[in-house]
């Protein structure tokens, strides 16, 4: 038997960077996580900040001309990085799955949802056709598709958005995978139809104990799905914690920001307090702190030193890590003054 | 579907019949006398008068017209009293250059012609195809600059140069194939083929260096889809990812300039004939053009038009077998 909390994904010092015509493009740099049986880590970042890059290095998607990974991956036991590409590509869809941002382009346009489930299931396992379509059905059936047997022979674009994510989800699963990475699943999606995937995935993981890696830009989807959160910044980890500390106690400037630019509906304020700034070129990394040149209170820190020197991954409080040079007084201060967190 | 067929078969021959006449009057546009060119070396003006009554000249044009698309249907004759000259249902005009029925010559040359485009279609499809997918799969490795820097001198070359340097070596200098005699494949199939080979390898080589690009190009753009990301995330191999999901996506455009490139060599493929001596349906029309063998003319532009019209239905047809989107309603 599988313990519930037994770590199922470790990453470690995991590096990505591209060869670009500009430059090496470091678009992951030294990023270590784990993610136990059944549980859900949120990466939460901006566009450009590496979170589905570090993704898809886990999963093996990235073309190794192009790329550069180092680090490591151990899924199980069995470390992913260096591996034998075919033996990564047999967990790929079978123990690992993903689920994409825009269902419609990550389906198939030409073959029917039938086939491409059926494909799904029987490149691991050994299965005929009519079992196949069987499994496809069931599975449709459980992510709340309506109409199964017809749906099956029906294209992608005969489908909305919602039910397109669906599919995705129902392909994703069909294998049983003990590891779900979400890239974005709600981002293209309509508001209502968002919180009801959302609601789906939460049941699917209840039911079949599936640990997700939910990769988002969205506060709100993390407070729903997350127990644990990191928070990505420029290719790094800048805060890790559990998911009530991210919204109870941040302790990261860029945290802080992420956080003040959420709706609140009983806050009397007709705008939002974006995040000055742009995200960091990630071919010339600035030398120090990767979000000093954008973080409001780089000077309460003494000599300069968030532009010269990159802070390391801190604890704070058990399991909360932040990258930042800020004492946790400063930091107690400022949340104070600032109304940063909500009060427990 | 089925009322999609229809209702494009009877466009079709909407746009063939606009075709015939077109054609019909390119042949009155002509700046010579049709019944002058039916008359021999010692013509005289009462001979060339008798001749444009016997062939129905002196009607209004569009009688013409009809009498010349009624023959298609159901034949007609030429001339009159002991000089009559049959021609027979399809029949497309008598050639009095050639002492013959027009239909009779194209019966003649057709099969040589689709004999060259079949066999060099296939060649060019074959190597193409795969040596672009082959380019795309090793994209921005020495593979790929490889395959495209061959494909592009390939391209670069003009059809009568790889034929007359083919037919130079293989034939005059290492004599390694008999001079090109045509025969049909019933008769001697060695012959046959020994006569094909190199007319199929020059046409191939220009159109095999454009497939190569063009099914390159495809692949590179369908690979990065997003589609193509799942279909790894699957779990599926590489080469059935290549296979099954982009080169499937990347089919519609390479289908589209393979129907109507054969089309357009089905009509006569001109220059190979000539360099290799086959009788085909392009020396035809060339000679006809030459020799102001009007009802020829006609009847092989038709001919070719009719190709070309035909494979755009069979193309469009396609298009809704590759890809569900697009509906034929």
């Amino acid at each position: 038997m599988t313990q519930k909390n037994e770590v199922l994904l470790s990453v470690r010092n995991l590096s990505v960077s591209f060869t670009t015509e500009d430059g090496e493009v470091n678009a992951v740099s030294n990023v270590s996580y784990e993610v136990r049986r059944g549980q859900t880590l949120a990466i939460v970042g901006e566009s450009g900040s590496g979170k589905s890059v570090s993704s898809l290095a886990v999963m093996g998607l990235l073309s190794g001309n192009t790329s550069h990974i180092s680090g490591e991956v151990e899924f199980d036991g069995q470390q992913l990085i260096g591996a034998d590409p075919e033996d990564v590509r047999k967990l790929r869809g079978n123990r690992i799955a993903m689920i994409f941002q825009d269902p419609l382009s990550a389906l198939h346009p030409y073959y029917k949802i039938g086939d491409q489930l059926i494909e799904a299931v029987q490149i691991h396992n050994k299965i005929s056709d009519s079992d196949a379509r069987k499994r496809a059905a069931e599975m449709l059936d459980r992510v709340g598709i309506p109409a199964v047997e017809q749906r099956l022979d029906e294209y992608p674009h005969q489908l909305s958005g919602g039910m397109r994510q669906r599919v995705m989800i129902a392909m994703a699963l069909i294998n049983d995978p003990e590891l779900l990475i979400a890239d974005e699943p709600t981002t293209a999606l309509d508001v209502t139809v968002q919180a009801q995937i959302l609601d789906l995935l939460r049941d699917l993981q209840k039911e079949f104990g599936t640990a997700i890696v939910l990769i988002t830009h969205d506060l709100g989807v993390v407070a729903d799905l997350a127990d644990d959160v990191m928070v990505m910044y420029g290719g790094s980890a800048v805060e890790q914690a559990p998911v009530r500390e991210i919204f109870y106690q941040p302790q990261m400037p860029y945290t802080w920001g992420l956080l003040a630019s959420i709706p609140q509906v009983h806050v009397n304020s007709t705008r939002l307090d974006p995040i000055p700034g742009n995200p960091p070129s990630l071919i010339n990394m600035p030398a120090g702190c990767v979000f000093a040149p954008r973080c409001t209170y780089k000077d309460q820190v003494p000599n300069n030193l968030c532009e010269t020197t990159k802070p390391d991954l801190e604890g704070t409080s058990e399991g909360h890590f932040a990258r930042c040079h800020l004492s946790s007084t400063q930091r107690d201060a400022i949340r104070v003054a600032n109304n940063i967190g909500r009060s427990s | 579907m089925f009322p999609y067929i229809i209702r494009r078969l009877g466009l079709m021959v909407v746009m063939l019949t606009l075709l015939s006449i077109v054609t019909f009057l390119l042949f009155n546009a002509v700046p010579t006398d049709p019944a002058l060119l039916t008359c021999g070396k010692s013509c005289t003006p009462q001979i060339v008068a008798a001749n444009r009554i016997r062939l129905g000249l002196d009607q209004p044009l569009y009688v013409q017209y009809i009498d010349w698309v009624k023959a298609i249907f159901v034949g007609r004759t030429y001339g009159s009293g002991t000089q009559t000259f049959p021609c027979h249902a399809p029949c497309l005009g008598y050639s009095f250059r050639n002492g013959e029925e027009v239909t009779v010559m194209i019966k003649a040359a057709l099969p040589i012609t689709i004999y060259l485009a079949i066999g060099a279609f296939i060649l060019w499809m074959v190597f193409g195809i795969l040596s672009g997918i082959y380019a795309a799969k090793h994209h921005t490795e020495w593979q790929d600059r490889v395959i495209m820097g061959v494909a592009l001198v390939g391209y670069s070359l003009p059809v009568f140069f790889i034929g007359l340097v083919l037919l130079i070596f293989v034939v005059v200098r290492l004599h390694l194939l008999p001079y090109p005699d045509y025969i049909a494949p019933q008769t001697n199939p060695v012959q046959f083929l020994q006569t094909m080979i190199l007319p199929w390898i020059s046409l191939a080589i220009l159109y095999a260096a454009y497939y190569t690009r063009l099914t390159r190009s495809q692949m590179l753009e369908t690979l990065s889809e997003d589609y193509i990301r799942t279909a790894r995330a699957k779990g599926l191999p590489e080469s059935v990812v290549i296979r099954k999901h982009g080169f499937r996506a990347g089919l519609t455009p390479i289908v589209t300039s393979a129907g109507l490139d054969l089309a357009g060599l089905l009509g006569g493929a001109v220059i190979t004939e000539f360099i290799f001596s086959l009788p085909g349906l392009g020396r035809l029309s060339i000679s006809a053009v030459t020799e102001y063998d009007l009802p020829t003319i006609t009847a092989t532009v038709l001919v070719a038009a009719t190709f070309v019209i035909v494979a755009n239905l069979i193309v469009d047809m396609l298009y809704a077998a590759i890809d569900p989107r697009v509906r034929l309603s």
